[in-house]
């Protein structure tokens, strides 16, 4: 389960407006106990993926460094990752689960339609390595 | 002495441990105390090659090591190395992408106006 608070769940739905029709990316910082993931912040990310940032998304290493950091340094770890999909379902796409590597960590996608965000899903990261993962559904509790 | 930070997905292989202290002279060297101590890591770092995976980034404090002298980067003493896999996606499944790519290239091809061949 994702705990979200209201305040960061609109946020993270608010950027993929605000940069539709390219897609949205961020990070959820909090604190994780077994299944469970209680996000206390979000920080926005630049999208690298200049060559295709409608239907791409990639967030640079270096800006991840920072935020872990800042994280770090006032009690929080990274729980998840968020982004959109504009004009797209908030499934997870085969790219998605390609690209996922942060095994136990929640993925929140946004579906934005017309510039309007739509349904925002979350799925986690399960599995013991890269040969096995795979994305569970997961519930989102706005606290 | 340098400094680990083991990303979240990785702690559970590192006895739980968000930092690991190493004595070593090079990056290569740290991320090799590192999976001595903890074994289990191995297999999420490296390839069966003994490769570092390509989605592993490590950073020697703010710098990506690929831009430094890799694996053999020095470390002084209080350096910071983060192990941080890459993030990324987007809403095109892969099959679509290679689908599109076919599409294009056919209709790149020039339409054959040959008398002899079916087409």
């Amino acid at each position: 389960m994702l705990k979200i608070p209201q305040k960061e769940y609109v946020a993270i739905r608010q950027h993929g407006e605000e940069t539709y029709p390219h897609e949205c990316c961020g990070v959820l910082l909090g604190t994780a106990d077994g299944d469970e993931r209680v996000v206390t912040s979000s920080a926005r990310c630049g999208n690298t993926r200049v060559d295709s940032p409608h239907n791409r998304y990639h967030i640079d290493p270096k800006e991840l460094v920072r935020i872990q950091r800042e994280g770090r340094d006032r009690g929080e770890d990274i729980v998840g990752f968020y982004h959109s999909h504009p004009d797209h379902p908030a499934r997870w796409s085969l790219t998605d689960l390609e690209e996922a590597h942060w095994l136990g960590c929640s993925y929140v996608i946004t579906s934005v339609a017309k510039g309007k965000a739509d349904l925002t899903n979350s799925f986690e990261l399960a599995g013991d390595g890269e040969s096995q993962k795979k994305f569970l559904d997961e519930q989102i509790q706005i606290v | 002495m340098a400094k680990i930070h083991i990303p979240t997905p990785l702690r559970q292989y590192a006895d739980k441990h968000a930092t690991v202290e190493v004595n070593a002279g090079t990056v290569g060297e740290a991320l090799t105390g590192l999976v001595s101590k903890h074994p289990d890591l191995r297999r999420h770092l490296y390839t069966d090659e003994g490769k570092l995976r390509a989605f592993v980034n490590v950073y020697l404090n703010d710098e990506d090591i690929r831009y430094l002298q890799k694996e053999g980067t020095a470390l002084k003493d209080n350096d910071s190395i983060s192990i941080v896999p890459s993030i990324a996606g987007g809403s095109q499944d892969i099959d679509e992408v290679a689908n599109l790519r076919i599409v294009e290239l056919n209709s790149a091809l020039p339409t054959c106006c040959c008398p002899a061949c079916c087409c």
